[in-house]
């Protein structure tokens, strides 16, 4: 089953953001004394900042984001030929019109909403999020909405250790994706795109678009829906851009107001 | 009580896996300033001014007072500046909170990956201004493409430099494709100067032969003058238009300074073969090599020189003739274990 890392994620984020900059991947620390990050604020409003959002269910209003009709609209209850339904999709299939899957929206619409507010959480948190999806149609399309985001974005060729061997494939003391977002999890030969396995060993939670051909098992936040489409893969990054965006801008607003009412410290 | 025995196999570093030396920015700063203060103390011990103390100068400098016999250029002693000298290196990806600048860092590939993303979305563009014409009706299918002139593409050492990372033949490809591809469209032309970016200027080698001019001395007698070589020999030729058949080489009369026959047929083979045997006049200096190659030489001349008094037709056939061509054959110089160039020593089996 889906093993959530919602509390061991944000846990792992919050030490990231302490005085001193460490980083551990693989257990490899690097202290980077040299460099000090203003920081106006003390620990203690730091902290105000984080718990904040873990109070309300949905603090940051995901849900009015989407409905259940743009959803219809973009044609994301379309699965797949019953011949490639997946056997742990079933749970989630409204059920089979003419040998064709039809995706539950009910289900979907929670998931989406589970799924956006994590990204939501993290994004707040400064975490960064890994796009990634193998279709050559969308591949410009994922990109740009990294770009406009500020997110990153791995619609190209993956290479074999680039989560599991960072250290080699980038340079040492490189910071790895806190979330990876799936917009496809096939990869072109229609496998299970390594990234899932990858992102599972190396403990980084993973939200992906699962198709009614897919295996929805390593997901952490799954949401079953079509990849297939254009129109349903405009909607998702349109979605994913604009909680990530909303989710940034917050927590902007939340420095510059707790920045203006604290009394800046004599020492930092 | 654990005892651990580390044997020095696992101390052994991998030296070659490392991959090539890695200078960090400050140790490249910190050289570039000693260059500065080392080009300035040079130009004072040259006695020449500090400020505009160009490469040129330098290489001068150095050359005068570090006289060196090696043959290998690149073993000389050398003074250049730090940037030409250690390869450019990626400068650190990622800020102070651990996040990557570039978008595309998890890729691997950050530079090639952005130059297709920027591409791909060139050609987008591209589409999308054309369906905005072919809406109005304005469109028209051979309107405005791009003007390439003598261009080619990067070749993949450019790209790999341009972008400071390595990619592969595959990836080669792949980008000359989607350039073609872009090259393909009707209104190329808006993104003409980023096509133009990946492209470089061919010198032009141009076929065709520089006929000399043709010039008119005090008396109204027009000559033409030309150059020749051969091996080792250099020759210049004044061809004048007077109407006798004399010949001068270096002040003397040709048959004095070629005895053989030969030589002397080499001259006058140009001027028999178009059959203008009696009507220039031919001044020649020649220098170098020997008796043949002189010779040579001095036929090349006379044959260049000819060119500016003939005909298209004509300047075709001496081509064709092989007149106009220099030849390329120097002394194969002897290598060591052999007694000449080819010549093996005898080999003996006992």
């Amino acid at each position: 089953m889906a093993f959530r890392a919602l509390t061991k994620g944000l846990f792992g984020l919050r030490h990231s953001r302490g005085v001193t900059v460490k980083y551990s991947c693989d257990g490899h620390f690097a202290t980077a004394a040299s460099i000090q990050s203003p920081q106006p604020q003390t620990d203690d409003v730091k902290e105000k900042i984080l718990q904040l959002p873990l109070k309300s269910p949905d603090y940051f209003r995901v849900s009015e984001l989407f409905s259940l009709k743009d959803l219809f609209n973009a044609r994301v209850h379309l699965g797949h030929k019953q011949g490639c339904r997946h056997r742990l999709m079933e749970p989630y299939l409204y059920g089979c019109r003419l040998d064709q899957d039809i995706i539950d929206l009910d289900q979907t619409m929670e998931h989406l909403q589970l799924a956006l507010n994590f990204t939501a959480h993290i994004a707040y948190r400064g975490g960064v999020i890994l796009f990634v999806s193998r279709r050559r149609q969308f591949c410009h399309l994922v990109e740009t909405t990294a770009k406009e985001c500020g997110e990153y974005a791995h619609t190209r060729y993956w290479q074999g250790g680039l989560l599991t061997n960072a250290n080699i494939q980038y340079s040492p003391g490189v910071r790895l994706p806190d979330l990876i977002v799936f917009l496809s999890t096939l990869n072109n030969v229609f496998q299970q795109h390594v990234a899932l396995r990858d992102a599972a060993k190396m403990n980084i939670p993973t939200v992906g678009v699962v198709d009614s051909n897919c295996n929805p098992s390593l997901v952490t936040y799954p949401i079953p829906g079509n990849d297939d489409t254009p129109v349903a893969v405009e909607l998702y990054c349109r979605l994913f851009k604009m909680t990530i965006n909303r989710a940034k801008d917050k927590r902007r607003q939340m420095e510059l107001l707790h920045g203006l009412f604290t009394p800046t410290p004599s020492s930092s | 009580m654990l005892i651990v025995c580390m044997s020095s196999a696992l101390h052994r570093k991998n030296l070659a896996a490392a991959g090539p030396e890695q200078f960090t920015a400050e140790f490249v700063k910190k050289q570039i300033d000693e260059f500065e203060v080392g080009k300035r103390h040079l130009a004072n011990m040259m006695g020449e001014d500090p400020e505009n103390f160009s490469q040129e100068d330098i290489d001068r400098s150095i050359a005068y007072l570090f006289p060196s016999g090696l043959f290998e250029k690149k073993a000389r002693p050398l003074m250049k500046h730090p940037d030409e000298i250690f390869p450019k290196q990626r400068a650190v990806q990622w800020g102070a909170d651990g996040r990557p600048f570039h978008f595309l860092f998890y890729t691997g590939k950050q530079s090639y990956y952005f130059l297709m993303h920027e591409l791909y979305g060139k050609l987008l563009n591209v589409e999308k201004h054309q369906d905005r014409l072919r809406a109005k009706g304005l469109f028209s299918s051979d309107a405005n493409s791009m003007s390439l002139g003598m261009s080619r593409w990067f070749t993949k050492e450019e790209l790999e430099v341009s972008l400071v990372e390595t990619i592969s033949t595959h990836d080669y490809t792949h980008f000359v494709q989607l350039m073609e591809r872009l090259l393909s469209m009707p209104y190329c032309s808006l993104e003409q100067q980023f096509i133009l970016q990946y492209r470089r200027q061919l010198e032009a080698q141009s076929m065709h032969q520089i006929v000399q001019p043709l010039q008119q001395d005090e008396k109204g007698v027009a000559y033409s003058s030309a150059e020749g070589l051969r091996k080792t020999s250099r020759s210049s030729v004044v061809l004048r238009d007077c109407g006798s058949g004399r010949v001068t080489v270096n002040g003397q009369d040709c048959h004095h300074y070629f005895s053989v026959l030969q030589d002397r047929e080499q001259l006058m083979f140009p001027l028999q073969f178009m059959g203008v045997l009696g009507r220039f006049d031919l001044k020649c200096t020649v220098s170098g090599g020997g008796r043949s190659s002189q010779a040579g030489a001095l036929r090349l001349a006379i044959s260049r020189a000819l060119l500016s008094f003939l005909s298209e037709k004509e300047g075709e056939a001496m081509r064709q003739a092989g007149l106009l061509t220099p030849d390329p054959r120097v002394r194969e110089r002897k290598k060591p274990g052999q007694e000449g160039a080819r010549r093996k020593y005898t080999w003996k089996k006992r």
